[in-house]
């Protein structure tokens, strides 16, 4: 695929008048996919798909257009073709933009990680076996994602990469439920039935009355998947410069009301783990580690070089939606044997659900416990608890309310496939607050 | 459609199947977007293939692919049909073509003026004045307004005899003013994001009109910073229709759907606490609440003649009387279930697999006037246009807040209020449905950004709605 993108682009960079300038976006996967229900195969199949973007830069004026790429390489390069004429025709109508971003040519790279994946026809009978006699729902993605940027400065990158992932939740008679995801590059297939087992055998720590909890506010444990959840809420209307300057972002009181978290808490954006590539849509090499939120304050927002212009900031080449990409959360000193003991008497949250502002400006997130989520009394687990909606602002469980954080930090893959499979996730602890609001 | 002919490529292909199918969709997304008075967006992106689907051994496998040929397409319903044959040893349900039944016809969105009426300039301009009506003081920090819209065509035909073709032309317009005075801001936007979602041409663009609603637009969001908080307490809440689409989309919509209750969308967005035994026995609501599914309505957002399963569209009672009749179910769930359902086995694209989804899921039109509604308060709060939106894996409990609210008193609009959020739980809040506006107080509204399934797809919703009123809701503000 790398060489039918070369030819395509450099078919198109030929065709670039003086004063035009292009980007060129192209990304695709091929996948397979198995939705199970009930430990049995509701869906199977497999997913080729291609697309190319271009944006045409003419006279301050710009205009973008994206199609399906074939495969077919003389089809590609005419339909490409014919797009790129379209945009021309289209550009002089347009205003002008004071913010465009020219291409630059800053370095080219290119990253291809390679992965030992279960072949197709052999994916239904090495993970429908192992959970046969529990009911499991989830699905299974696995195959390669490969993403490629040029531009008419000359830059050029590449990145490929081949995973999988099972994401599934187990569930009891009384419908607890266990959530895992096993994934990775290479498969081993011992790997994937003990971790099987071990989510069979917290399954049956659910198998007991759940208890009924008041709203209020209590002593809470959130596990790395939650706060990774919450994490998330920070790439909308959140750690973005131009939210901030749009009057849109939780962190406006941190830059314009001088509000502090607690020192507990540090964020990053850190590529080193190459999980994501470091350029954006713009071809634009984002910096290998990227303080955040570090000693109370807000030290940096992701700022992308359009946003750098037009509030006249330094861009650090976040993407267009300035979300983040490859975040790490600070750890703290509360090792895993102690979590049920610091936190005493009070819930062990697993995971999270439907997060949402319920005031964006002012930091506060709502959402909902879900999965393996207990009350906890004297370090001991006494009995899961029945779902519980939560509405609480980061001001408080990252700021006054956050007690511990885990000295060590989990990836929790992001296995979304709206726009095709996602990569990366979120590199975070749990961490221990002193207090939770609960409301319904 | 390029030199791609479907009918042909099915006639070519060469495998021993039960069933085979062929969609294939081309869709085209528009967006013009100005922001603070710049160009932000002029992107059109078109996404182009067909899904193979083979049943084999009751098992249905697929292969959507981008290589539009016919060796391709042989391809891909070989390993399709290897997917379906592999996976059959382990089938959650034994399927047979029953559940595609055959379908002819065709649909397309009733309008009488296409996109080139208006030149990617003239909508430029067109978006530029409706950017200085938003921009009314230098208390607006922030402002954008934006048309998109999506030309689609998907044609379907399978072994069995179908032969279907629907194109759509949809045109979503949004208007946004973020207004700020010192610590306080406040957005208001014309009826929530992209919430102004419909099948109409470009006959529909109305300068005045638009100019008028970025104007509103504006004034509302600059009012909301002298507002006073939203009351805090149990009150009778009145919901504007365009609050009622996510009302209903949350807490009715994704309920009913009957892969849900089935348990196929356990580990994602979660289950339903409406079981099988519940239809035509559960009280849901109060005798008010008349639900009803329909692809039918001209104009409106989610509107078509056959489902991606080849199911006739009709419009269906879900609740009636506030009784729980019906689920939202394509053919697979209805015989997996031995229930009837309706038409929506609906994919968003060629590249997923059809599961049941809404399309327009409606609120009928009662018989109160608003002004009566509003008349009946003694102390309650109006409440417009959602802001914030969320619901647990059963669609138990849910809480939403709302741009903009009204406080009314001794049956009086009084004073603007800001932050307007409440909270409770499905089956009481509909129970408390206490009075329903009539077809004055309707309107339709939708979303293209329905989200579900594994793979995920994100897919167009309709929601129409009279104004309601709930009573003795908890209601609160902000921080």
């Amino acid at each position: 695929m790398k060489k039918l993108f070369n030819k395509i682009s450099d078919a198109l960079l030929n065709q670039i008048s003086k004063d035009e300038h292009l980007k060129i976006s192209f990304s695709g996967e091929n996948s397979q996919f198995i939705r199970f229900s009930k430990s049995k195969i509701r869906q199977t199949g497999l997913v080729d798909e291609v697309s190319i973007s271009l944006e045409l830069i003419h006279q301050n004026k710009t205009c973008s257009g994206g199609i399906t790429v074939t495969s077919d390489e003389k089809s590609d390069i005419a339909n490409v073709q014919q797009e790129l004429q379209r945009l021309r025709k289209e550009v002089v109508h347009l205003p002008e933009d004071p913010y465009i971003v020219l291409p630059e040519d800053t370095g080219s790279s290119e990253e291809e990680h390679k992965g030992n994946l279960l072949p197709i026809e052999d994916a239904v009978n090495a993970l429908t076996p192992a959970m046969q006699g529990v009911d499991l729902s989830g699905i299974w993605a696995s195959g390669k994602i490969f993403i490629g940027n040029a531009n008419s400065a000359g830059q050029k990158h590449w990145f490929s990469t081949e995973t999988f992932s099972l994401d599934y939740s187990l569930i009891t008679s009384d419908e607890k439920m266990v959530k895992t995801t096993f994934a990775g590059s290479e498969w081993n297939q011992k790997d994937y039935e003990t971790t099987m087992a071990d989510s069979i055998k917290k399954l049956r720590m659910m198998e007991q009355p759940a208890k009924k909890l008041k709203p209020g506010n209590y002593r809470t444990y959130i596990a790395p998947a939650g706060v990774a959840d919450i994490l998330g809420m920070f790439s909308w209307n959140g750690i973005s410069e131009a939210s901030i300057q749009q009057g849109q972002s939780a962190f406006g009181k941190m830059r314009n009301e001088n509000a502090k978290l607690s020192p507990l808490f540090g964020l990053s954006e850190d590529f080193r783990k190459g999980l994501v590539p470091r350029f954006n849509g713009n071809g634009e090499i984002a910096p290998e580690q990227l303080s955040l939120i570090e000693n109370c304050n807000l030290e940096n927002t992701l700022v992308s070089t359009r946003t750098a212009k037009e509030y006249e900031k330094k861009s650090n080449n976040a993407g267009e939606g300035e979300s983040l990409r490859s975040p790490i959360m600070k750890t703290g000193t509360l090792d895993k044997k102690d979590i049920f003991q610091k936190l005493d008497t009070g819930i062990y949250l697993s995971n999270l659900h439907y997060l949402n502002w319920s005031d964006n400006i002012g930091g506060r997130i709502t959402g909902m416990t879900r999965y393996a989520c207990f009350w906890v009394e004297n370090g001991e687990i006494v009995a899961p608890i029945e779902t519980m909606r939560f509405d609480d602002s980061l001001y408080n469980f990252f700021g006054e309310n956050l007690e511990e954080v885990d000295n060590v930090a989990k990836l929790n893959l992001d296995v979304e496939t709206y726009e095709g499979r996602a990569l990366g996730g979120v590199v975070c602890p749990g961490i221990l607050l002193k207090s939770f609001s609960l409301t319904l | 459609m390029n030199h791609f002919d479907i009918k042909s490529a099915i006639s070519g292909i060469n495998i021993n199947a039960e069933w085979i199918g062929l969609r294939e969709v081309r869709e085209s997304t528009t967006y013009r977007v100005i922001r603070d008075g710049k160009p932000q967006a002029n992107s059109k992106d078109t996404t182009h293939g067909v899904m193979v689907e083979v049943l084999s051994n009751g098992q249905f496998g697929y292969y959507g692919t981008h290589q539009l040929t016919r060796s391709a397409i042989q391809k891909a319903a070989e390993k399709a049909l290897k997917q379906a044959n592999i996976a059959s040893k382990y089938s959650l349900h034994h399927f047979t073509d029953k559940v595609r039944p055959i379908a002819k016809g065709k649909y397309i969105s009733s309008y009488s003026q296409d996109l080139n009426t208006y030149s990617a300039g003239d909508l430029n301009n067109l978006l530029l004045k409706a950017y200085d009506k938003l921009k009314l003081s230098d208390k607006i920090v922030s402002a954008f307004s934006l048309f998109r819209f999506v030309e689609s065509e998907m044609k379907y035909v399978s072994s069995n005899g179908s032969d279907v073709e629907q194109k759509l032309l949809i045109i979503s317009s949004d208007f946004s003013a973020t207004a700020q005075d010192g610590i306080i801001t406040q957005t208001r936007t014309d009826g929530g994001l992209m919430a102004n979602s419909h099948q109409v041409g470009m006959e529909t663009i109305n300068e005045d009109e638009i100019l008028q609603n970025a104007e509103k637009v504006s004034k509302q969001a600059i009012e909301l910073l002298t507002a006073e908080e939203c009351p805090t307490g149990k009150l009778p809440i009145v919901l504007s229709p365009d609050q009622m689409l996510i009302q209903i989309h949350e807490s009715v919509g994704h309920a009913t759907e009957l892969d849900r209750i089935l348990g196929d969308e356990r580990n994602y967005a979660g289950w339903s606490f409406v079981r099988e035994k519940d239809f035509g026995n559960l009280q849901y609501g109060s005798k008010l609440m008349n639900i009803t599914f329909d692809p039918t309505i001209e104009h409106q957002h989610a509107s078509y003649n056959f489902d991606d399963g080849g199911m006739k569209a009709t419009k269906e009672y879900i609740i009636k009387d506030g009784v729980l009749l019906r689920p939202q179910g394509g053919m697979e769930s209805q015989v997996r279930s031995g229930m009837q359902g309706v038409a929506n086995f609906r994919a968003s694209s060629w590249n997923r697999a059809p599961i049941d989804r809404m399309a327009n899921l409606n609120l009928e039109p009662g018989e109160s006037s608003f002004d009566e509604i509003i008349s009946s308060i003694e102390k309650g709060v109006y409440m417009e246009s959602n802001r914030s939106w969320s619901i647990d894996d059963y669609r138990n409990k849910f809480q939403f807040g709302c741009e903009y609210g009204k406080l009314i008193e001794n049956g009086k609009f009084t004073k603007a209020v800001k932050n307007p959020n409440y909270r409770a739980i499905t089956i009481p809040f509909w129970n408390n449905l206490k009075m329903v506006g009539n077809k004055d107080t309707f309107k339709m509204y939708g979303t293209p950004y329905c989200g579900k399934g594994e793979p995920n797809q994100a897919i167009r919703v309709g929601h129409a709605s009279p104004v309601c009123l709930f009573e003795d809701i908890e209601v609160f503000g902000g921080v």
